[in-house]
């Protein structure tokens, strides 16, 4: 055990050495690994962002039945009997026009706006959830609704939201597609580092095996090389994004106190920036793997 | 016939290092060993005697298995060489020291980290590892040119370090494929007293040479190889 913890050592000793004795060409290959994963990483962060802008929107179907503006609570009350009844529905919630009041004013930006009306304009309303989200049977009801006495307007509500969401979810996907392909470029990139070490190291290599070095012995500092340079990649990824979010969160502020808003695009977590680190480190070992798999048996003593 | 072939194997068996029947055939048909049998005992010395292409390196080559045979047996320590697992081959190759007429040294690293390399996957700890790596270099006369590169060490000193890192592990046999080759008479003469000494501690070496003159002036066995046959 304490030999194979020491030899461990020896080709993370070793991999340090072969990145310090090559520094323009690791920094280089940091910069460019870096580089590729801060564009998944910075997609990812920025629609972490937008949730939380959306997050309050409702994606599951509902209508918003809006009453006269001169109806009385007991046509209100009976109004909601009627709706309670109904078989169809799951959930039925009367929102007085006080309330609506209160959730508008606590909206941002729309404070001095309300602020500036005098009086309240929002009619009470009732907000229905049918028990199946389907949108045809959601358009029929709607219609039923809107015959029934004190009704003004119905509004069927979270379409724009699951357009968003649909929204969302592609840019998800691309940005998932993105990273797949960034992180195949960077296999390819740590696979031909390790390509060329290999080459480079070709006599030692060859020396190894003949004086009784096994293939794992002569593997290892290859893989840690692969991690290294993956996880200075991710290090350099991360250090991109952070920089690129502080200069634009400059232009955001800037927008978002316009609408009286304190918004700003925010960097990953602290587990999602580690993830990307480990990631990356991942996947350098991974190019490690494969060139090792695939040049260093060639390689035999003569 | 059978009970016949089997004390034989046993006899082989015996022995340290032992040929039998070997031929070495090369891609393109060419043989290289022509059915070469014979066994060395543990604590022996002998050359490997004849001109070039005779089948000296191919010979000592099947020994560590960086070739292996077409058809016969090598038998090191009773392991049948040729049918090792790739996986086993280190755990044969750390029990051999090996000395190349070409040295193949790493020029990129001084004479201290040349000769430490074998230690670095031996079960040795750092300081054990030190000791006998100083205390190889002082047998071939290099401990005061540990820090120096190979490519400034002669002829000779290469040799010699070649022979420190070949020994440092402490193997049981020492092989070295003209390990005189390109050295002078003097220089040669001094490379084979140290083989001779690591024989006078139980060390047994096989050494291949061509040099008639060299084989002359030590009285050891010699296995004569002529176009790829045992000759005497």
């Amino acid at each position: 055990m304490r030999t194979w913890l020491r030899q461990h050592r020896q080709a993370i000793a070793a991999a340090l050495g072969k990145l310090a004795a090559q520094k323009s060409a690791a920094v280089l290959n940091a910069l460019v690994i870096g580089i590729a994963l801060s564009l998944p990483a910075g997609g990812y962060a920025l629609l972490a962002g937008l949730r939380s802008i959306t997050l309050g929107a409702a994606l599951e179907p509902q209508l918003s039945v809006f009453l006269r503006a001169d109806t009385k609570r007991p046509e209100a009350d009976a109004l909601g009997a009627r709706l309670k009844s109904d078989p169809r529905l799951g959930e039925v919630r009367f929102v007085s026009r006080e309330q609506a009041l209160k959730e508008v004013q606590a909206t941002e930006g729309l404070a001095e706006v309300v602020a500036a009306l005098g009086r309240n304009p929002l009619p009470d309303a009732f907000v229905l959830r049918p028990k199946v989200p389907d949108s045809a049977a959601l358009e029929a009801l709607a219609a039923e609704v809107r015959t029934m006495p004190a009704v003004a307007h119905v509004q069927v509500d979270s379409a724009w939201a699951r357009r968003l969401g649909a929204l969302a979810a592609i840019a998800r996907l691309a940005i998932a597609l993105l990273a797949a392909l960034l992180a195949f470029g960077l296999v390819a990139i740590t696979f031909n580092t390790i390509r060329l070490q290999i080459l480079t190291q070709r006599a030692e290599i060859e020396i190894s095996k003949l004086i009784g070095a096994t293939d794992a012995f002569i593997r290892r500092p290859f893989f840690y090389l692969g991690a290294l340079q993956g996880l200075a990649g991710g290090l350099v990824a991360l250090a991109i994004l952070g920089a690129s979010l502080a200069a634009l969160n400059v232009g955001v502020a800037e927008l978002a106190s316009s609408y009286g808003s304190t918004f700003r695009l925010v960097f990953l977590e602290p587990g999602d920036a580690l993830a990307v680190v480990l990631f990356s480190a991942a996947l350098g070992w991974f190019g490690a793997f494969l060139s090792v798999s695939k040049y260093l048996l060639e390689i035999e003593p003569k | 016939m059978t009970c016949s072939l089997s004390s034989q194997a046993s006899s082989w068996r015996r022995w340290l290092i032992s040929f039998s029947a070997v031929v070495k055939r090369y891609p393109g048909g060419q043989e290289g060993l022509k059915g070469v049998s014979f066994a060395i005992g543990a604590g022996e010395f002998a050359f490997i005697a004849g001109h070039s292409g005779a089948g000296k390196s191919t010979l000592l080559k099947l020994i560590p298995a960086i070739e292996r045979p077409s058809s016969g047996a090598v038998l090191v320590n009773g392991q049948n060489v040729g049918a090792l697992k790739r996986a086993a081959l280190p755990y044969l190759r750390r029990n051999l020291g090996l000395v190349f007429q070409d040295q193949k040294l790493l020029y990129d690293r001084s004479v201290h980290a040349n000769v430490m390399l074998p230690l670095a996957f031996s079960e040795l700890g750092g300081r054990e590892a030190e000791r006998r790596a100083r205390a190889a270099l002082e047998k071939v006369g290099l401990l005061a040119r540990e820090k120096a590169n190979p490519i400034q060490l002669s002829g000779g000193e290469q040799q010699r370090l070649a022979i420190a890192r070949a020994v440092v592990n402490r193997p049981s046999v020492l092989i070295a494929d003209e390990p005189t080759a390109n050295l002078d008479a003097a220089s040669a003469a001094a490379i084979l007293d140290i083989f001779a000494d690591f024989n006078k501690v139980g060390v047994t070496v096989l050494v291949a040479t061509h040099d008639e003159a060299l084989i002359g002036r030590f009285a050891r066995r010699v296995l004569r190889l002529a176009g790829g046959r045992l000759v005497e």
